[in-house]
């Protein structure tokens, strides 16, 4: 074996390292010294970003083909990196409690650990990877999200988390062993795509298909495989809601694309665009209704990241370059806007317990820059301009009407309504924090330096992602690096 | 010509908006006047280098062999339509530009000054002088603009201006509507001229003054003969324009803003609503002069326009009682004088004498105009009324006010020597040459304002001195106010003996102003018979005048009225298009647009209800709903597929 090739695997295996020694530094520090989990995983992880992020990639395929490194999947760990960073400097102040002590480290381990798995998923060219990859994220999350064994809501939250995804894992798994039957013996993507495009259309492939969908679709929480979502986001720390909802997402809907263009690219007009067709305008529709009548932040949140999903799948159903470089940025400006309201709803949750849009009434009296953080995030997920998600959607929308067939322009629109739906429950909460007359609920207070950094972050990014174009530049050169290889099959 | 002072023309004034405007609330009241005064100032004297060095230097660029050049001094394209459409920002100079330049940086330096005094304790001090440099900023550049684009682009700016300080007291309910008024109406007749601009630029392919006016036959030829309702393109653009001019100028049936326009500052009303504003209509026709030449059927409805709008006003103006509303018809009335002037002026007619005289007019008017706004401006700061039933008798105790007005209103009746003299006697040759009866009527107006004039004048300093003097004694204005009126007034002497002919004629070449002793003589005598009948009437107390208006109270009423134009329009608006156009548009609005929305809202916010239960909260039916899903997705894609 040519044990060069884990020189591709820097991102993993940096991620890897700070995993090994976090534990270390957890398992065998002194107790005072433990408190410091947090910062070092911070800050080691930081160093780690910009290492990955200037020591680029070397485009090259190891193992046999099974996992490979190109340019996008490369650009994609560069943005969940960033992502994860601003969730470790926003959970540090919850961290911290005395209540945690016990248990801070392996927070920070199980997060490094499910980052690992979506690394593979991203990378992965072959279908046994990429369900170890999914398995080794999905576990450690259901440990997440029960973190607050305390807590009853916590735990319920897990078991229901574990039990669905037990559920998808079987339905995935059910429609990859259609998937080994039709390739005759291989789960390599490649082989996989030969078999698809050189085959007839059968029911197999259709089975396949769907259950391929609907075990990725758990991930992404894809209406009808979405109904965890609320239950879990609502119960589980907020941290790790923030976590599920951006990073995962971010990885499985990669994941997704690469499976259903590059595996399935053969069949995209005949059968897959049009399953997702018709689960993306579930999947938003649904998503904003439910949104609609939310009164708990995090719930409401749940149902909106539920609806912005169906938005990031719009990059897949174009199954284009453009589609695929508007997806990564999507996912960069969906993690910087719906960390920012995270942020905010983390401040106010540790701070003082209140988590309904109810209590947000008067904020901008008590807590005027959380109020301000909070509405440039909902207005950076409504899209309004010029806040990034503007620029996001306007995006994600030309890579679909870029094919000019009249069903994708009647999906743009159908998205479009929707986005006005979005708008309404987007402002609901603008609305509370600044022209409901009530006085605050929530008392004045300072957050935390670490939390106030973390907004930071994220204001910026919904301010600047959007104008400064050379962020689009770069990931478009990205996709377009990578275009032969990832729509080498499509039909 | 170098660049530099042209730019800085425009830059300073619009640099002191911006200075006072942003940072005015930080600076004293004292800094920004002084900041105000003497931005102006500097603008002031190089306005007058850039208009002494283009009439006096004899630089070839401007003149050759004796004839005047137009000249560009710079122009930029801005906006690229097509190729050949083309907005451009530019300077441009010329005889009447020149003048202008004099004109409005003269008065506007005056009202700089003056309000010092006169705004002195009024709140929003500093935003008062951020408006009047925008003013200018806005003013300067509608009158050096090189295109008509540009020109309408200054046109808007100057129309915004003066909205904004008309309602500069936005605490009185009369300024906030009169400011609307203004507003509407003149951007209503704006519609007419930005018509006229797309009708006129789309046939000759030009927004440039230059192009269109050096060779206005090929202007009309690439109309190619289109006609509309019977007229030619040509003309109906040409009016449509004069529409945008009337609606500044304030010329009937648009004349209405004018007199409200009053409840601003009366420093204002001396600045933009007598001397320089209120003449873009004129000047406007005088930049398209040789375009209006060859249509002249335009020229005739200008002609018309002006001499009814003259009589109108003048008759209004003798039954007022408002001091600054008798000035505000007066205006009406000289604009109209000079728009008559135009219309009349043919080249084969003493080489368009009609054209310099209304350009000379228009320059003296602005200088005797505003001394009387001013003057108006020091009584009313005196005796806190604008009606002259609170005055008379003033002369005792205002000197200064009393013999600056007196000089004012001897230079609007046209006596001699003071400057309305020599400029309504050559309007009034231009119009015995064109046809008798224009030089009559406008002649009989001549005779009104005389006679209106002066009946203000006795009301206000002799008739009987009113008892509340002994309370509260009248004195003459600050030295900030006084001297502005003693500059004014020298001039007002003076203006009458500049070579006007050799200065600014239509085509450049000069014209040797010789007075025509007839008409002189008629105007002259008309002017001294019109005083001599108000002095008869109202110098002393009397009542002559109570009975004169018992005898006809109709009339009265009717001219104090003003012909009841507001309640027409009133009537128009109110009655007709809100309650019948408006209703209707509203209720559909609200019952068709407003209940489809409200329908959608409703729609959406039931099904969200409807669907609720799918999410139940027991993991058994969320993964019930998990298979049912996936496995009906495979099912329909097999149903439609195989």
């Amino acid at each position: 074996m040519d044990y060069s090739q884990f020189s591709a695997m820097i991102p993993e295996l940096i991620v890897l390292g700070i995993f090994i020694l976090v534990f270390l530094f957890d398992t065998f520090a002194s107790e005072s010294a433990r408190k410091a989990d947090g910062m070092l995983t911070t800050v080691l992880f930081g160093l780690g970003t910009v290492a990955i992020c200037f020591t680029g990639c070397l485009p090259q395929e190891c193992f046999g083909g099974m996992y490979v490194c190109n340019s996008v999947s490369f650009a994609l760990k560069c943005i969940l990196n960033i992502g994860v960073f601003i969730v470790l400097v926003q959970s540090l102040q919850w961290t911290d409690s005395e209540d945690m002590k016990m248990r801070r480290g392996e927070f920070y381990e199980l997060l490094l650990a499910t980052l690992f798995g979506m690394y593979l998923m991203i990378s992965a060219r072959h279908f046994l990877l990429f369900v170890i990859g999914l398995e080794t994220a999905s576990l450690p999350l259901a440990a997440l999200i029960a973190f607050n064994k305390k807590h009853y809501e916590s735990n319920e939250a897990a078991a229901k988390y574990i039990m669905t995804a037990v559920f998808s894992s079987a339905v995935l798994m059910m429609g990859l062993s259609f998937v080994y039957g039709l390739s005759g013996g291989s789960l390599y993507y490649n082989d996989v795509a030969a078999a698809v495009a050189n085959g007839e259309m059968s029911g197999m492939l259709i089975v396949a298909l769907a259950f391929v969908l609907a075990g990725i679709g758990f991930k992404l929480s894809l209406v009808p495989f979405h109904l965890w979502t609320a239950d879990v986001y609502q119960g589980a720390p907020t941290s790790v809601t923030s976590y599920l909802s951006v990073i995962s997402k971010g990885s499985a809907a990669f994941a997704f694309f690469v499976i259903f263009v590059q595996a399935f690219g053969a069949v995209y007009p005949e059968a897959w665009e049009w399953m997702l067709y018709g689960i993306i305008i579930l999947t938003i529709t649904v998503g904003n209704l439910f949104a609609i009548r939310q009164k708990n932040m995090k719930r409401f949140m749940a149902f909106s990241s539920v609806s912005q999903a169906g938005y990031i799948m719009l990059g897949v159903i174009a199954a284009n370059a453009i589609g695929m470089t508007s997806m990564l940025f999507y996912i960069l400006v969906y993690i910087f806007s719906n960390l920012g309201a995270f942020g905010v709803i983390q401040a106010i949750g540790n701070k003082s317990g209140k988590l309904n849009m109810d209590d947000y009434k008067g904020l901008h009296k008590s807590n005027p820059w959380l109020a301000f953080a909070m509405t440039l995030a909902m207005f950076s997920l409504a899209g309004i301009p010029p806040f990034a998600g503007f620029f996001s959607k306007i995006l994600i929308f030309t890579s679909v009407t870029a094919s000019n067939s009249m069903a994708l322009y009647m999906l743009v629109l159908i998205a479009l309504i929707n986005t006005i739906i979005s708008l309404y429950y987007y402002l609901l909460v603008v609305k509370a924090m600044w022209i409901a007359p009530e006085d605050p609920v929530v008392p004045a207070f300072r957050s935390a330096c670490s939390e106030r950094f973390g907004m930071w972050i994220c204001v910026a990014g919904i301010v600047f992602i959007g104008l400064v174009s050379p962020i689009y530049g770069w990931l478009s050169e990205m996709s377009n690096l990578d275009a032969s290889q990832l729509f080498a099959w499509l039909g | 010509m170098d660049i530099t002072l042209p730019i800085l023309i425009l830059a300073i004034p619009i640099s002191m908006f911006l200075i006072l405007g942003i940072g005015g609330v930080k600076m004293s009241r004292k800094m920004a006047g002084v900041l105000g005064i003497l931005g102006m100032g500097t603008t002031m004297a190089l306005a007058y280098t850039v208009a002494f060095t283009y009439f006096f230097s004899g630089d070839s660029a401007f003149i050759v062999d004796g004839i005047r050049q137009q000249l560009q001094v710079f122009d930029v394209t801005w906006l690229a339509f097509t190729e050949k459409l083309v907005v451009s920002i530019g300077f441009l100079l010329d005889p009447i530009s020149a003048m202008m330049l004099v004109v409005i940086t003269t008065i506007s330096f005056m009202v700089h000054l003056y309000s010092w005094g006169y705004m002195e304790h009024e709140p929003g001090f500093q935003r008062y002088y951020a408006f009047l440099s925008l003013f200018s900023f806005s003013m300067l550049g509608l009158v050096v603009a090189t295109n008509i684009f540009q020109m309408y682009i200054f046109w808007e700016l100057v129309g915004v201006s003066s909205y904004l300080l008309i309602g500069f007291f936005y605490k009185l309910p009369s300024a906030v509507s009169a400011s609307k008024k203004a507003f509407i109406v003149t951007r209503f007749a704006d519609l007419g001229f930005l018509i006229g601009i797309l009708v006129l630029s789309f046939y000759t392919n030009t927004f440039n003054f230059a192009a269109l006016t050096s060779d206005p036959a090929s202007a009309l030829a690439s109309t190619g003969g289109a006609t509309f309702m019977g007229a030619s393109v040509l003309t109906w653009a040409l009016v449509l324009i004069y529409v945008g001019g009337m609606g500044k100028s304030a010329m009937m049936p648009l004349h209405i803003w004018l007199p409200d326009a009053m409840e601003g500052p009366t420093p204002v009303s001396a600045l933009i609503h007598a001397a320089t504003m209120v003449v873009a209509g004129v000047y406007l026709v005088a930049r398209m002069f040789p375009l209006y030449l060859v249509e002249e059927s335009a020229l005739t409805f200008i002609t018309c326009v002006g001499a009814i709008t003259a009589f109108y006003a003048a008759v209004v103006a003798c039954c007022q009682i408002d001091i600054k509303r008798i000035l505000a018809f007066s205006t009406i009335s000289q604009i109209a004088f000079m728009m008559v002037a135009l219309g009349v002026a043919r080249p084969e007619l003493h080489d368009a004498m009609g054209y310099m005289s209304s350009m000379f007019h228009l320059f003296t008017h602005a200088m005797f105009k505003a001394l009387l706004f001013l003057g108006a401006g020091a009584l009313i700061h005196a005796v806190h009324s604008n009606n002259y039933t609170e005055m008379g008798g003033l002369r005792k105790y205002m000197p200064i006010t009393h013999w600056t007005f007196l000089i004012g209103c001897l230079a609007i009746a046209g006596i001699w020597p003071f400057a309305g003299f020599f400029s309504k006697d050559e309007m009034l040759a231009a119009m015995f040459a064109n046809n008798w009866i224009w030089g009559a009527w406008m002649t009989m107006v001549a005779g009104l304002t005389a006679f209106y004039m002066f009946r203000m004048y006795f009301m206000v300093f002799w008739w009987e001195e009113n008892p509340h003097y002994k309370e509260h004694k009248p004195h003459d204005a600050p030295w900030q106010m006084s001297l502005p009126l003693i500059v004014l007034a020298t001039v007002s002497c003076v203006a009458g003996f500049i070579p006007f002919g050799e200065l600014v004629t239509w085509n450049g070449a000069p014209y040797h102003i010789h007075i025509d002793p007839v008409v002189a003589t008629t105007s002259l005598v008309v002017a001294v018979c019109a005083i001599g009948l108000a002095a008869w009437l109202y110098m002393k107390k009397n009542s002559k005048p109570a009975a004169m208006k018992n005898a006809m109270p109709t009339l009265w009423k009717a001219a104090n009225r003003r012909f009841y134009w507001d309640e027409i329009y009133m009537f128009i608006t109110h009655k007709i298009i809100f309650n019948i156009i408006c209703k209707s548009i509203a209720w559909f609005d609200r019952h068709i647009i407003d209940a489809t929305m409200d329908g959608f809202a409703k729609v959406t916010q039931r099904t969200s209800v409807a669907i609720k239960g799918m999410q139940s909260g027991s993991i058994q039916a969320y993964v019930l709903w998990y298979f049912f899903g996936a496995v009906l997705l495979a099912l329909v894609t097999w149903i439609c597929l195989l």
